[in-house]
């Protein structure tokens, strides 16, 4: 089973751990001002990266806390952790593994 | 104790080598039944990509492969290919557990889903090649309270829309399955089921087999290995399609690439609503016939069948991250194995041979997409989720009618992109059977 490694717990198995879905999604600045198209996009539409995701999870049968991670989503390897608040980090290299069929 | 190392050098470890009788020399003899067959007749040729199509499908799936069918045989459009960027059929095509139902919730998704059903019970007959579409009938088994009101409106609405269904008792469940565990002591018990008795399963190499020979025969190039890199677009317009094969020009471009819909979307600047997920299955060594029907279950999650070889064929929930890797998680696996061992004490014994991944393209209200896009000449069918293989017939003829008249066909209507503006969602969470 992968480990994923809380930013606040360290390594713990995946089934300790519950997905959140894309990061960086802030709520809309001014509600009231949001097109209806707006507003499907941000309640409905979220990127579908092939490659380095910025994500969501919470470790939720562990200390409960949220955090994010980039993850490759073809390889499904964690590339970063790092606590909600903090900006994505800038990966040395690119992964690979997404980058070709 | 004595071994042998295979990797020693010492003479004395040699195994002692006899020459292969020279199988060349037509003189000498041959085994018995070791020759080779001829192989068997090319189903499709794979000719190399023209420079220009009227239609181009970028998908050699079955979804694929039966929109250029139905573009060929209802619209006498064949200036089409097909695009694949692996081999034909080898994405979810192949990984899906060919369960085949139309007993779905709203008109709407009855409508779609019985149009297919419809088409899959003439498909032998259209395609002139053997399926083994064998309806055997689906339950759909109720575990509480709240799942049992919910079966019970799901058949009232299905047989509203002419769709075969039936409210069976335990007992009746127990005659339909009779290794369905029914006692009352196990964590869910079942408190009775929905009967589709016209669901079925299908063999889906065969299926894209016999889309892809017809589709040959029409004239239409399916050329595999041939992946999308990239739109040439000129306004509201896409005038080509750049791939791994070279620039392919094209009046009208339509998606059916699933998973990695995303993929193609972004390259055009287009957002869809989808994510895409693992979702894996399995199949058990092969057994005696002991699975007479289809069984699903939304509350313990894993789905049954048995193939016709004799595998017991499962599948689950998808796995809770986004992914492409057309592989999941074991302890997926672990979950849907216990589901199944407890439905069905008797494969207890039975060991798991295999399992594997696809990549799923869900949506927020677990509905597909079809129709238009912004784009005047692109044309989407994607979002299908856990439950494309059934829709195959369906979707392709009704995505072929929405290209040929650039317009969407009435069953299409209701999937259009832009529900997720207007809000008219079709939320098929609850008759999905199996959460996405």
């Amino acid at each position: 089973m992968q480990m994923i490694r809380c930013p606040w717990c360290g390594p713990r198995e995946e089934v300790e751990f519950h997905y959140g879905g894309q990061a960086h999604v802030p709520y809309p600045a001014e509600p009231a001002a949001l097109s209806d198209e707006e507003w499907a996009h941000y309640v409905f539409f979220r990127d579908n990266t092939r490659g380095a995701f910025a994500e969501r999870w919470s470790h939720s049968a562990g200390c409960r806390r949220w955090f994010n991670a980039l993850r490759d989503t073809v390889s499904y390897r964690f590339l970063a952790v790092y606590r909600p608040g903090d900006p994505r980090p800038v990966l040395d290299q690119t992964p690979t593994a997404g980058a070709s069929s | 104790m004595t071994t042998v190392d295979a990797f020693s050098t010492d003479p004395a470890d040699a195994v002692p080598h006899t020459p292969a009788p020279d199988r060349l020399n037509g003189s000498s003899p041959r085994t018995p039944g070791a020759e080779l067959p001829e192989h068997p007749e090319f189903l499709w040729s794979n000719p190399d990509p023209q420079k220009a199509y009227d239609v181009v499908v970028i998908g050699g799936g079955g979804h694929g492969l039966a929109t250029a069918h139905y573009l060929a045989k209802n619209h006498g459009i064949t200036n089409v290919a097909v695009l694949e960027k692996g081999w034909l059929a080898g994405g979810n095509t192949a990984r899906n557990t060919t369960l085949i139902r139309s007993n779905y919730l709203w008109d709407e998704s009855a409508a779609i889903y019985e149009h297919s059903l419809k088409l899959w019970e003439g498909l032998e007959d259209d395609l002139g090649y053997p399926i083994l579409f064998s309806q055997r009938g689906v339950l759909n088994l109720a575990h509480t309270l709240q799942d049992v009101r919910d079966s019970v409106r799901r058949v009232e609405a299905n047989v509203l829309n002419g769709v075969d269904a039936e409210w069976l008792e335990p007992d009746e469940v127990r005659k339909v399955c009779p290794i369905v565990n029914t006692s009352t002591d196990i964590r869910y018990p079942v408190l009775g089921a929905t009967y589709q008795p016209r669901a079925g399963i299908a063999k889906h190499d065969y299926v894209a087999w016999g889309f892809a020979r017809r589709v040959d025969e029409a004239g239409i190039d399916i050329i595999q290995d041939c992946e999308v890199t990239g739109f040439v677009r000129d306004g509201n317009r896409v005038t080509g399609v750049r791939t791994t094969r070279g620039d392919i020009a094209c009046g009208k471009v339509a998606l059916a690439a699933a998973g990695s819909t995303s993929v193609l979307t972004d390259m055009l600047g287009l957002r869809v609503p989808i994510q895409s997920h693992p979702l894996q299955a399995l199949v058990s060594e092969l057994l005696e016939p002991v699975h007479p029907t289809i069984v699903m279950s939304n509350a313990v999650h894993v789905y049954v069948s048995q193939a016709h070889k004799g595998e017991l064929v499962m599948g689950a929930g998808v796995d809770a991250y986004n992914g492409y890797g057309q592989r999941g998680a074991f302890h997926i696996i672990e979950r849907q194995m216990a589901a199944a061992v407890e439905l069905f004490p008797v494969f207890a014994r039975a060991h798991l041979l295999r399992t594997w991944g696809g990549i799923v393209d869900t949506t927020p209200d677990a509905s597909p997409i079809v129709g238009r896009t912004p784009y005047d000449n692109v044309f989407l069918n994607c979002g299908w989720g856990t439950g494309g293989f059934k829709a195959t017939p369906g979707v392709g003829w009704v995505f072929a009618d929405t290209i040929a008249n650039d317009e969407p066909h009435p069953y299409a209507a209701p999937f259009s992109l832009d529900r997720f503006v207007t809000g008219r969602l079709v939320d098929e969470h609850g008759a999905a059977a199996v959460a996405h």
